[in-house]
């Protein structure tokens, strides 16, 4: 298309004059890319860099939920919240429960969908039971989650006892609740990644198992190694990033059965930045944490988009 | 170097019979084509050799040994794939030594850090890295080793995978259609190059296609298969100037065989639309088929006659499409002098010699014929 249009402004300009002309028939091209850019680009800025624009310039105001006024101060919601010990104990937990989670989802949902693929019938039952729970409300589900881990009548301390093992008051013990969260978040993202992973090995060419096994790849973890895992590559960097981000923002499980508690052992970062906005209004502050749970965000993108990059060879 | 055995080999799939006992027998080092049309069963046989495939009966052995049973990496064949089937995370160089690592080096060694520090490792890789590089020089690849499969060219992905099957040498290579996704140029530049490499490796092809040029072209011997069953085996000259069966007649040659209706008289004699052929044999009368190859045809003398359809003129040599009362298809003549081309809706007398034709009961099996007397055998060619 560049060079059907230089062509013509070739033709109709004079020689000598083409260099002049250029530059001119180039802004005319450029002016109608713009044209046709804005409104794609209005809509981010309404959609996306607007309110995150707005929620920056909220974290160097005092406002207030509801207040008629406010006041620019800077860094100082910074300087509280890095003070705070609850943002670093938030923090901290919820480091912790990515790297549960993402680790246990990705190789739980790899190792399902290898099952899954690898056995004859019943593909799709298996398929389906393990992706009810990605279906499902979580709010609802982690009711439901509260009375198997009750301490008297659940359904896993009851087995524990059954067996002789020893019972816990999981959600209410501050050693751990935390796990538990992190077990409900692995349940919860198992079939999403599972379902991910099937389309992976699904789409890689059969010929290449074929081809390993004639090599001399006998065994299922050399055909693993030799093929399965770095065809699954871009599949996985993504199944990566997205549960990283997913654990990143762990709200609903803790809003509902443990609020942070027993003494901030499951504080994780938005539900700080919930308490904080929307329990005590103190909007800047919260706005202060969403800033920084979007820095880590950003850099699981990066991150991936790297990844990406180097991904070339699968074309 | 191996002689492959098979008998009595069996393959359904779903009901349906892919194979109906296939019994074959190849030599050591010769080079087989397996040919046929799409559906025959020959991909399918290939496979069952390889061991991708069982077999629901029968017996594949391979240097007097039964193979049935032992895994595909153990029975020491290489594979050529159609699609190449090249790892395409790893380089023309790791491609080519996976089938080495695999087999030289032990499951510990081939772990990606921890084997690099095993005291073995180092020299096994220096044995492996001058195999791959004296592979690459005989295929001509020695600059594109370290790049990925998709920054080559689809005939040098063949090569690669070629190299990948030759570095571990061994018993017999066998190839599904590798040709068949290149471009026509570069297709009959790699069918002089495979025909060279097993001249030199003297090693056992076994090849599949369905291009009856590439197997005429390449092969020591010709298996034609049809409907999963192999119909002949023979030389490739064997197979185009004596085809046991129609279906071999017509699938092999290119421009397709010309098929006449024929009628074999009571006293042995044969007419072929209304004319008397000078050859006699001796089935029982009634119908048969007339098989002439297309270079066989004169043109311009004989006792029938057609109207020019169509002409292909390809420079060296001209084709021409005759209408034919009395056969619905179209007669195709050869012609190798182009200079003298017939015209367009003219009236062409044509004929053949009697040692030109092939003859088939209704059944399309063939039947011998004899020519009737020395003396008028010479006749046409007098005229």
């Amino acid at each position: 298309m560049s060079d059907g249009s230089i062509t013509i402004g070739a033709t109709v300009a004079p020689a000598g004059t083409t260099r002049r002309t250029l530059p001119a028939h180039g802004s005319r091209r450029s002016h109608a890319a713009y044209a046709l850019v804005t409104p794609a680009a209005a809509l981010m800025l309404v959609m996306l860099l607007g309110p995150l624009a707005g929620v920056i310039a909220l974290s160097f105001t005092d406002y207030q939920l509801g207040a008629p006024h406010f006041s620019w101060i800077g860094l100082a919601n910074y300087q509280d919240l890095f003070a705070d010990k609850v943002f670093w104990t938030a923090l901290r937990n919820t480091l912790t429960y990515v790297v549960i989670v993402v680790p246990g989802a990705v190789i739980a949902g790899l190792a399902i969908a290898l099952l899954i693929q690898s056995g004859t019938s019943l593909r799709s039952l298996y398929r389906t039971i393990y992706f009810l729970p990605v279906m499902a409300t979580l709010i609802a589900m982690a009711v439901v989650w509260e009375f198997m881990l009750h301490p008297q009548f659940g359904l896993v301390n009851g087995l524990l006892r059954g067996a002789g093992l020893p019972a816990f008051a999981w959600l209410q013990d501050r050693s751990t609740a935390l796990y538990a969260l992190c077990a409900i978040g692995i349940w919860q993202a198992v079939g999403f990644n599972m379902v991910l992973f099937l389309a992976g090995l699904v789409s890689i060419p059969k010929q290449l198992y074929e081809a390993a096994e004639i090599d001399g790849a006998s065994s299922g973890w050399a055909r693993f190694r030799l093929v399965t895992w770095p065809m699954l590559g871009p599949v996985t960097t993504f199944v990566v990033v997205i549960s990283g981000i997913r654990s990143f923002q762990v709200f609903d499980t803790v809003h509902v059965l443990t609020k942070g508690g027993p003494s901030k052992s499951t504080e994780v970062l938005i539900h700080t930045m919930y308490t904080e906005g929307f329990e005590f209004f103190r909007s800047g502050y919260a706005a202060a944490i969403t800033v920084v749970f979007l820095v880590f965000v950003l850099a699981l993108t990066l991150i991936k988009s790297r990844l990406a990059d180097r991904g070339v060879h699968y074309t | 170097m191996a002689q492959i055995e098979l008998s009595a080999i069996r393959k359904s799939f779903d009901g349906t019979d892919v194979l109906k006992g296939i019994d074959f027998r190849i030599a050591d080092g010769e080079f087989i084509s397996l040919v046929g049309p799409s559906g025959c069963g020959k991909s399918t046989l290939l496979r069952i050799i390889a061991g991708l495939e069982p077999q629901d009966s029968g017996e594949v052995h391979i240097d007097g040994r039964p193979v049935d049973g032992i895994r595909p990496s153990a029975r020491n064949l290489a594979m050529v794939f159609q699609s190449y089937a090249l790892y395409p995370h790893l380089s023309a160089f790791d491609n080519i030594a996976v089938p080495l690592r695999m087999r030289r080096l032990s499951a510990i060694e081939r772990l990606p850090l921890l084997g690099a520090l095993l005291p073995g490792r180092r020299a096994k890789e220096r044995h492996i890295r001058a195999d791959i590089e004296g592979i690459a020089e005989q295929l001509d690849i020695s600059p594109l080793l370290r790049r990925k499969p998709g920054q080559l060219s689809g005939g040098q992905r063949q090569r690669v995978a070629v190299g990948r099957a030759m570095v571990r040498e061994p018993v017999a290579f066998l190839f599904d259609e590798p040709l068949s996704n290149l471009d026509a140029k570069l297709r009959v530049h790699m069918r002089a190059e495979l025909a060279e490499l097993h001249r030199r490796l003297k090693a056992t092809f076994v090849y599949v296609t369905h291009d009856q040029a590439e197997a005429m072209t390449m092969s020591s011997r010709i298996a034609v298969m049809m409907g999963g069953e192999l119909i002949q085996a023979g030389t490739p000259a064997e197979i185009y100037n004596e085809p046991g069966d129609i279906r071999v007649a017509e699938f092999i040659g290119s421009p397709k065989i010309n098929v006449l209706p024929g009628r074999i008289r009571k006293d042995g004699g044969v007419d072929v639309l209304g004319t008397a052929l000078k050859l006699t044999c001796n089935a029982a009368a009634g119908d048969c088929r007339i098989g002439v190859r297309p270079e066989r045809i004169e043109l311009g003398t004989g006792p029938f006659s057609g109207t020019v359809v169509h002409l292909e003129n390809l420079g060296a040599e001209a084709f021409v499409h005759l209408a034919v009362e009395g056969i619905g298809s179209r007669l195709i003549a050869r012609l190798a002098d182009v200079k003298h081309l017939p015209a367009m809706a003219s009236s062409v007398a044509f004929g053949f010699a009697p040692d030109a034709v092939r003859m088939f009961d209704p059944a399309g099996k063939r039947i011998e014929l004899r020519m009737e007397q020395a003396e008028r055998i010479r006749e046409p060619a007098h005229v």
